[in-house]
């Protein structure tokens, strides 16, 4: 129960309409009760010669009695399962405004899926307990009390005799439901194994195909099938004993009331009205009895849950304003200095920057190239703190980053990905997504210097067109420029472009790099590309080798060098013959 | 997961008579048995209802005429029947969730088997995690429906019908009383229903927006945390998981309203049967044993009805995940083999395309006209630039996609003739993309094929060079595999996909860019593996090794689709056209690491 002590706070929010809760449980248990009682007065009447207008007088008593009772369990509902809901939104919302603040590291390490399942299985494993394990157990413990005083007092040694069976039940339930868990997880498991086995086959289906070889996959997936079968029949074996046994106790328990109170009604020691109520109130309990089973598994489900969103919680944000922020700093130029930055992923991992200096002036423009995995994505990820860096410090302005204010300099940046995302909504909304308020025409002015504008027109609803799955599905290069008009919307100081271009024909590029040129005359801009079009032009470029800068200088100067850039260079300069040979 | 989205928010209808119909299908092998389960139903049904009967032959017989050992013998008679009740039911229990994962079993392996026979054409269309979903979730959504859905019905069915039999046989205006408040009831049902249904429906299409939502922007996190979003981001997501919110509350209140109301109703039929019945009983006209049994029918009588909410639930699930399995299996994009296929025997290894022409979709040809031969036992290398139609050539040639125009021969017999299976047996490849499956080594060298024998594996991975890393792995050739190779080198991955092809023992051998991604190292360990592997066989090259080019017996140039040149490597060169131009791009670098 350990972990389920975060959700303390959750119930204190709420504690008025759970005290109520707890009130509207009483009462309707005061009426549930006593229609028992009153089916035992009236079938005592019975037979001391009754008339007809008591019966009805009984009658209007029980439904009066299980109406009052129903007002309050709809008011159970309406209050505790209600809180329920509204615990979950509070947590819900709590995981989500966390998460948010994760660093990009926790989105790189943890897939989609499984921060999904999180959100998801676990939240509702906790509400579980929070709304019908709470209610249940709280329901069904003052009612047990109730039934259990009320048949003592009719008859204690034919209670004792009819219960005893009933603890007997509770604890099977127990028992039970422990097997079944554990079952359960196995046949989880054999799930997971089919699941992988599907998605591996389906994968690689070329290469099982190329050999042949679908005969004998598809005998494995028998195989594992059958086993998934047996494991379920293992399941089956132990669930279906729950009715067998909820109908033996329980059937056992009316049974003694029959046999036992019978001969009491023989000998004169009870009445059948007493009997009759005895009989109801068994119906009453068995509820109860099974729910402290069940409800004992829920809770544990809960604890397991609440674990891991523990975890979660406990996840440091480490990118975050901290004491060292100077929050006097309100705007940035756009000056930018690495001076001796070295980075890594995690300490057991090796550096991917080593010993970077660079310093690129407001209103130049950088241009990086090198191999894939050469550093250049991790190399300006440190620029917006997407990642702090391991060792030595960038500067903005001359300001450490860490020292300026997250605010500040996240809005004075425009960084373009690698990998273009955008969400499914209108086009405006995704171009002015940086944007407090969004003005049409910054849209299309944005849209034309990224040469998006054209596209656009061609779209059934224009900018109102939605992106994505459920509206239009961009081309990669259509992708990239909606990205790269977004970026510029928000006027950034700075404009990072992470191989922007790759899916951009050449000639469309060269029309954005010359309105880039423009809009970004005060500016700083870096690049990061792997074509020798896109750089040529840049005030400096670098070559990123292996987390080191190998080159560095203007286009002119590194072909002159005659290193990796010339070699490059050269490539591309056949490539672009062979492509206009026909 | 976000892949299926659109498929998974198919609702469905509650009930269609057409989908039900092939379902019942799958149940049909095993008619006999759920015959059998029904008619233990019928059976068993009748006990429950006998106790409260008995109970009224204990009070009226014995309990009112005080006859000790009658009553005795009734009590062991109601655990008797008790006992026997309980033992038919787990036996039932057993039996029917048997019946329904054999059939999900039928159904999971129909799917599966099917999904092998499907074309690439499909896969290029069809994401991964939509077909692994229907062949495992949306099965598992129809178990609830084959195992206890199909019989269950019968057995309330049957329970209320005996119920009713021992009532009417009792005391048939009791009866008629006590179930006039059963319209209340059905109505209420209906209506409870029809309610629960709609807030359903938007519990499913709120939590859906909440999943999508989240699934978008836990994708998309970098670019919130780039332009500074989480407070708007915060905002929006709290109101969708506000209105997630509200329609749980709102079906909330439709639960609040229902089960109460039940418990109302049975209670006003208590109390009908208290006035009434009562008023018989004054009047001598029925024994306060009837009474008794009345009023535990009435329990036993709403149990079912209040239920059935529940299956409805049961239903409509079971019949979305139906829609969208049946799609599948109703998707026929097959490369068909011929009926009666020509025999391939003592296969040479002659190659030839004859004015072939190719296109994925539509009319875009990717492979305009191409014709060449290769002779049995010549190595022909294929280059071109990236996108020229490479592998294509190669998809083609083991019937992958089928041609639009022309003619693919192997020894003269045009391949749309021949068993595919068997001309695949023939080739093996090696692309530049292993893929490993879990397993061994060794598995992944046989591909489980019982008939390549450890011996060969062997000398397959010694031929390749692969034997020096795998002895020095802790279990050898049985060392675990991970999940796509994971654990191993790029290097070492390709060495066993090398090996593979070679246990095989095939007359043609096609290798696609197989060392492209591979260092320097490992590409000189791998060039001694490769002259082993192409000797005695047809080889097909796409652009790797230099020296494996240099050293084929015809060189094809593609670009752009089209056959450009064909010729040795030093005709070509001496041509100074495509080939000398891709030549200097690509293989400049390694000529000069080579010399040095
Ligand atoms: N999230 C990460 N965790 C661990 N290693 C990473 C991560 N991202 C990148 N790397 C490694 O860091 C190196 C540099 O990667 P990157 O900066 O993306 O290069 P580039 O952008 O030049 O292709 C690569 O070796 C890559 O595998
Ligand atoms: N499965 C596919 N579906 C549709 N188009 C494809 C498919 N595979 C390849 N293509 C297209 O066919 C052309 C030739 O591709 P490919 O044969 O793979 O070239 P290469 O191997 O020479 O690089 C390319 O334009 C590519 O985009
Ligand atoms: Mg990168
Ligand atoms: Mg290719």
């Amino acid at each position: 129960m350990k972990n389920l002590r975060t959700l303390k706070k959750y119930f204190l929010r709420y504690k008025k309409k759970l005290f109520l809760g707890f009130i509207f449980i009483l009462l309707s248990n005061a009426g549930t009760v006593y229609v028992p009682i009153l089916m035992k007065d009236a079938i005592n009447q019975l037979q001391s010669n009754t008339t007809t207008h008591t019966l009805l007088f009984y009658s209007s008593l029980i439904v009066l009695s299980s109406l009052f009772a129903g007002i309050f369990r709809f008011l159970i509902r309406q209050t505790i399962i209600v809180v329920s809901r509204e615990i979950e939104f509070d947590l819900r919302n709590d995981f989500w405004s966390h998460i948010q603040k994760l660093p990009l590291r926790y989105f790189q390490n943890n897939s989609t899926g499984n921060i999904m399942s999180h959100a998801t299985n676990d939240i509702n494993a906790v509400r579980n307990f929070i709304g019908p394990a709470v209610m249940y157990s709280i329901d069904t413990g003052v009612r047990l009390l109730i039934v259990v005083a009320i048949m003592i007092s009719l008859d204690w040694s034919l209670t004792l005799a009819a219960l005893f069976p009933l603890p007997l039940l509770s604890y099977g339930v127990y028992r039970i439901m422990k097997l079944i868990h554990e079952k359960y997880t196995k046949i989880q498991e054999a799930f997971s194994v089919l699941t992988t086995v599907a998605q591996e086959n389906f994968s690689g289906i070329r290469v099982i195909k190329s050999y042949v070889r679908e005969a004998n996959e598809i005998q494995k997936w028998k195989d594992l099938s059958k086993d998934y079968l047996n494991k379920n029949m293992n399941l089956v074996r132990i669930q279906a004993w729950i009715m067998p046994i909820l109908l033996i106790i329980t059937g056992i328990s009316i049974i003694i009331v029959i046999w036992i109170g019978g001969m009491k009604v023989i000998s004169g020691t009870l009445s059948l009205g007493e009997i009759t109520a005895f009989i109801v109130y068994l119906g009453i309990l068995i509820w109860p009895v099974i729910a402290f089973g069940w409800v004992t598994n829920i809770v544990q489900q809960a604890e397991a849950s609440m674990k891991r969103l523990n975890k979660i919680f406990d996840e440091p944000y480490e990118i975050d304003d901290s004491e060292q922020t100077d929050f006097s700093i309100t705007e940035i130029k756009g000056e930018i200095e690495f001076r001796n930055v070295s980075f890594r992923y995690s300490d057991v991992l090796p550096n991917v920057l080593s010993k970077i200096n660079l310093k690129i002036p407001v209103g130049s423009t950088l241009a990086i190239i090198g191999h894939t995995g050469s550093g250049k994505t991790s190399l300006i990820n440190l620029i917006p703190r997407l990642y702090d860096a391991t060792e030595g410090e960038v500067l903005i302005d001359g300001v450490d980053v860490r020292k300026i204010p997250l605010d500040v300099l996240r809005k004075n940046i425009g960084l373009v990905p690698q990998e273009s995302f955008l969400f499914s909504d209108t086009i405006t909304n995704n171009i002015g997504y940086g944007l407090r308020e969004i003005k049409k025409e910054k849209i299309v002015e944005v849209a034309k210097i990224a040469q998006f504008d054209k596209d656009v027109e061609t779209f059934p609803n224009g900018y109102e067109t939605i992106v994505g799955e459920r509206g239009i599905t961009f081309s990669g290069g259509q992708k990239q420029r909606a990205c790269l008009a977004r970026a510029l919307a928000i006027e950034p100081k700075i404009l990072i472009l992470d191989d922007s271009f790759s899916a951009v024909d050449t000639n469309t590029e060269e029309e954005i790099l010359k309105n880039l040129k423009q809009y970004m005359k005060n500016r700083t801009s870096i690049i990061i590309s792997h074509r020798i079009s896109t750089v040529k032009d840049a005030d400096n470029i670098i070559v990123l080798h292996e987390g080191r800068i190998a080159e560095q200088g203007t286009h002119d100067e590194l072909v002159a060098l005659g290193g990796l850039y010339a070699d490059l260079h050269f490539k591309q300069l056949l490539e672009k013959e062979l492509e206009e040979l026909n | 997961m976000s892949d299926n989205r659109h498929d998974d928010e198919i609702l469905g209808k509650a009930y269609d008579a057409k989908l039900m119909k092939r379902l019942l299908t799958y149940v049909k092998p095993y008619k006999k048995y759920v015959f059998f389960a029904i008619l233990l139903n019928i059976f068993v049904a009748a006990l429950g209802p006998l106790r409260p009967f008995l109970t009224k032959v204990a009070i009226d017989n014995y309990i009112v005429n005080a006859d000790y050992n009658g009553l005795l013998l009734i009590s062991l008679i109601l655990f008797a029947s008790l006992m026997l009740q309980a033992a038919i039911q787990y036996f039932l229990t057993f039996y029917t969730q048997y019946l329904g994962q054999k059939t999900l079993y039928d159904l999971r392996v129909q799917i599966f088997s099917h999904v092998q026979k499907l074309a690439l054409r499909f896969f290029d269309k069809t994401p991964i995690g939509r077909i692994v979903t229907r062949t495992t979730n949306d099965v598992e959504s129809l178990g609830e429906l084959f195992s206890s859905g199909i019989v269950m019905v019968f057995s309330d069915v049957f329970i209320i019908i005996w119920i009713l039999a021992f009532m009417f046989f009792m005391d048939v205006n009791l009866s008629l009383v006590t179930l006039s408040v059963l319209p209340i009831l059905i109505y209420g049902t209906f209506l409870f229903r029809k309610k629960v249904r709609e807030t359903y429906r938007d519990v499913r299409f709120h939590l859906a927006r909440l999943n999508s939502y989240m699934q978008e922007h836990v994708t998309g996190m970098n670019v919130v945390q780039i332009f500074r979003k989480e407070k708007d981001e915060f905002n929006k997501f709290s109101s969708i998981n506000a209105d997630h919110r509200d329609a749980n509350i709102r079906s909330i209140f439709y639960y609040a309203i229902f089960y109460p109301s039940v418990e109302l109703i049975s209670s006003a039929a208590i109390a009908l049967i208290i006035w009434y019945g009562g008023g018989e009983i004054i009047q001598q006209q029925m024994t306060i044993g009837v009474l008794f049994a009345f009023i535990q029918y009435t329990e036993m009588f709403f149990r079912p009805i209040r239920d059935l909410s529940e299956k409805y639930n049961i239903l409509q699930t079971s019949m979305a995940s139906s829609e969208r399995i049946f799609k599948l299996l109703d998707n026929k994009t097959f490369v068909q083999n011929p009926e009666n296929p020509i025999e391939l025997k003592n296969v040479k290894g002659d190659i030839s395309f004859k004015d072939v022409w190719f296109a994925y979709e539509d009319e875009n040809y990717v492979l305009k006209n191409i014709s060449f031969d290769i002779k049995a036992g010549e190595s022909v290398a294929i280059v071109g630039h990236t996108g020229a139609g490479k592998s294509t050539i190669i998809n083609l040639l083991t019937r992958f996609y089928d041609i639009q125009k022309g003619q693919i021969l192997l020894d003269g017999k045009d391949i749309r003739l021949l068993d595919k299976r068997e001309l695949r047996k023939h080739i093996s490849i090696v692309l530049q993309d292993v893929y490993l499956f879990s397993g061994t080594i060794k598995s992944n060298i046989t591909m489980d094929n019982p008939e390549i024998s450890f011996e060969k594996v062997v000398q397959a991975a010694k031929l390749v060079g692969a034997d020096k890393f795998i002895e020095n792995l802790p279990n050898k050739y049985n060392e675990e595999v991970k999940e796509r190779g994971a654990t191993l080198s790029v290097g070492q991955k390709q060495l066993i996909s090398f090996a593979r092809a070679l246990a095989y023992d095939p007359k043609i051998l096609i290798l696609d860019e197989a060392t492209s991604s591979v260092d320097t190292d490992t590409e000189k360990l791998i060039q001694q593996a490769i002259e082993n592997l192409l000797k005695g066989r047809t080889a097909v090259v796409i652009a790797h090794r230099l020296s494996t080019i240099q050293n084929a017996d015809k060189i094809i140039v593609l670009h752009k689709g089209e056959l450009k040149e064909m010729g040795t490597h030093q005709q070509l060169l001496a041509k100074r056209g495509i080939y000398y131009k891709l030549y200097q791009l690509q293989y400049k670098d390694q000529e000069l690491v080579s010399s040095k």
